[in-house]
């Protein structure tokens, strides 16, 4: 959103200059604009000029007063002086700055500031001041957002206010004042009443600017809001389920992995603690998500989220793929995506948990380890209805590395040591009741239905440990990953 | 000239919701019955205010209904909030005397 969006004033034809007195270079233009008005004066052409800061300056000219810069904001005026060409009431040309050559093509004068130097830069136009910026920002742009607005008491406290209005996770949240609303849409070329997804549990349309005031509650700059609209959108498909994550008793919630260029230029964390906190656009991200679906959607803890224990990934839980230091193609391009395209992936997740394994030097060895690690998810004893990431860290990549593994050949290797023993897995074997269907024993059951294991690279350059993220009931009777491209 | 104190500035924020609800926070709905209830009653210090909770009490009590007494330190100023938590935690209902 930017201002082209609001409407131009009308001019009188002929010569338009927008000035400020704070500006040495207008000051000494000054008398070239009275120059240039006397010379005009009975020609039927004008000079009409706008001053941001002084009415009376400068002399001689009649200046006409934009001190709330009205004009100067719609004309997008960005340095004075400015002198523009009006003809029909539209603008046909503009110059910034003081330079004699420009001044004398544009306004046909050849002789036109024979004292003054050659050249000179204009200043800035008062509406970029930033002690002006904000203020004019919401009074041109503030109708475009259609969102209720809420006053609150002059005495209530901003943050307790918030809480108390059920807007929060539990953690404090940004006041989405509008002009916060407005500098975070600037973070996305999308309009702000562009659909963004139907969200659950209410099925309610979301709107650009809805998911924006929920990323400034969450504490996003700008630049993340294309990864959270991309998030949301990619929550609300019929394959991910956001509904049906939301209200299982399970502990699950949405898992956001990001890929691509924007990881770094937004500087999301890859690498030490990728999974863990400290990292702004990690952790807002994937709060963003969360309070979407809680105050668009109306999902929360208690009413349809019935989570018995939940995980504290359901405040935020959302990082990087380390792409450049991996052995392996990205997650990303894995699932049918180009190497410089963006991506997010959302995943039906618990919390992440280790598999150590700080012995073993050789990929056979090293699989086995993460193939158990793996095996454990849910319950050892039951297979295909869970789904789960495993989160390769640098060190055990390096194991794969050296061995020449490519990522299909570690998927077989774990496709082998995951054909499990449906006998083993039936229901009371092993003096455990938990269990797959006895009409499985004697056959082959692998852990994982087709798909059903993502496998990234993250995190620090020491240790020799990588992480486990358990899914949610898998597939279309559950939650499908599901990656979309963001777009800016 | 009449000194005036500057306006507290207000906060406008914008409802991250699906607006389905009052942007303004809604009254609990009254009671049906005060059958079982515990009521508070909140005496602001103001004088005499006193007098007529007590004898609030006395007709609430020979009804047989629990009453809890508070006291805000000062009318000038705002409960402290362990007071309003207090309240809301062991009453159901709390009546305020507004005395002068």
């Amino acid at each position: 959103m930017t201002a082209a969006t609001v409407t131009r004033p009308t001019l009188i034809d002929g010569l338009v200059a927008v000035v400020k007195r704070d500006c040495p270079t207008c000051e000494l233009v000054a008398p070239v604009l009275a120059d240039l008005a006397g010379r005009l004066a009975g020609t039927g052409r004008t000079l009409t000029v706008y001053t941001q800061d002084d009415p009376e300056f400068p002399a001689g000219v009649g200046a006409l007063d934009d001190l709330d810069l009205d004009v100067s904001y719609r004309l997008e005026i960005e340095t004075v002086p400015t002198l523009l060409h009006i003809e029909a009431g539209a603008e046909s040309a503009r110059i910034v700055g003081w330079s004699r050559d420009e001044w004398r093509a544009f306004t046909g004068c050849d002789d036109l500031g024979e004292d003054l130097p050659e050249y000179r830069p204009g200043c800035g136009s008062l509406t970029l001041d930033p002690s002006r910026a904000d203020e004019l920002t919401v009074r041109f742009q503030g109708s475009t957002l259609r969102s209720r607005r809420v006053t609150l008491a002059a005495l209530e406290d901003e943050m307790e206010a918030l809480f108390d209005r059920g807007w929060t996770d539990g953690l404090p949240v940004v006041p989405p004042t509008p002009v916060r609303v407005l500098r975070m849409l600037e973070g996305t070329a999308r309009a702000p009443d562009e659909v963004v997804a139907v969200v659950p549990p209410d099925l309610v349309e979301c709107t650009v600017e809805k998911v924006a005031i929920n990323a400034v509650l969450a504490g996003c700059r700008p630049e993340y809001l294309p990864v959270v609209l991309a998030a949301v959108e990619a929550a609300c498909t019929d394959g991910f389920n956001m509904h049906g994550l939301l209200a299982t008793t399970y502990f699950s919630g949405p898992v956001v992995m990001v890929n691509g260029p924007i990881t770094r230029a937004i500087g999301m964390n890859s690498g030490i603690n990728a999974l863990g906190q400290g990292n702004r656009a990690n952790a807002t991200i994937g709060r963003a998500l969360q309070l979407t679906v809680r105050n668009v959607g109306g999902g929360v803890p208690g009413g349809v989220d019935r989570a018995t224990l939940g995980n504290p990934g359901k405040y935020t839980f959302c990082f990087a793929e380390d792409e450049v230091g991996s052995p392996w193609e990205s997650l990303s391009v894995e699932r049918g995506f180009g190497p410089d395209a963006s991506t997010v992936t959302l995943f039906a997740g618990e919390g992440p948990r280790g598999v150590v394994d700080q012995l073993s030097r050789t990929p056979e060895s090293l699989a086995r380890s993460l193939a158990l690690g793996l095996r454990a998810i849910a319950h050892p004893k039951l297979a295909l209805a869970f789904d789960g990431v495993l989160v390769v860290s640098p060190e055990h990549a390096r194991v794969f590395r050296e061995a020449g593994w490519t990522k299909a050949r570690l998927r077989q290797e774990f496709d082998e040591l995951l054909a499990l023993d449906g006998t083993e897995l039936a229901r009371d074997a092993g003096g455990i009741t938990e269990g797959m269907p006895e009409f499985l024993s004697g056959t082959t059951v692998p852990k994982f239905r087709d798909g059903g294991l993502l496998i990234v690279h993250a995190g620090g350059g020491a240790g020799l440990f990588s992480s486990i993220i358990g899914g949610w009931v898998s597939g279309s009777s559950g939650s499908q990953p599901t990656t979309l491209e963001i777009r800016p | 000239m009449t000194a005036r104190s500057a306006p507290v500035p207000e906060t406008v924020v914008l409802d991250p919701t699906a607006e389905r609800k009052p942007a303004q926070r809604q009254l609990l709905k009254r009671p049906g019955s005060l059958d079982g209830a515990t009521i508070g009653l909140l005496d602001i210090s103001k004088a005499r205010g006193d007098v007529f909770l007590d004898r609030l009490e006395e007709q609430l009590v020979a009804r047989g209904l629990r009453v809890e007494r508070f006291r805000k330190p000062t009318f000038t100023k705002p409960a402290p909030i362990d007071l309003r938590h207090e309240i809301s935690t062991k009453c159901d209902v709390v009546i305020e005397a507004l005395a002068d």
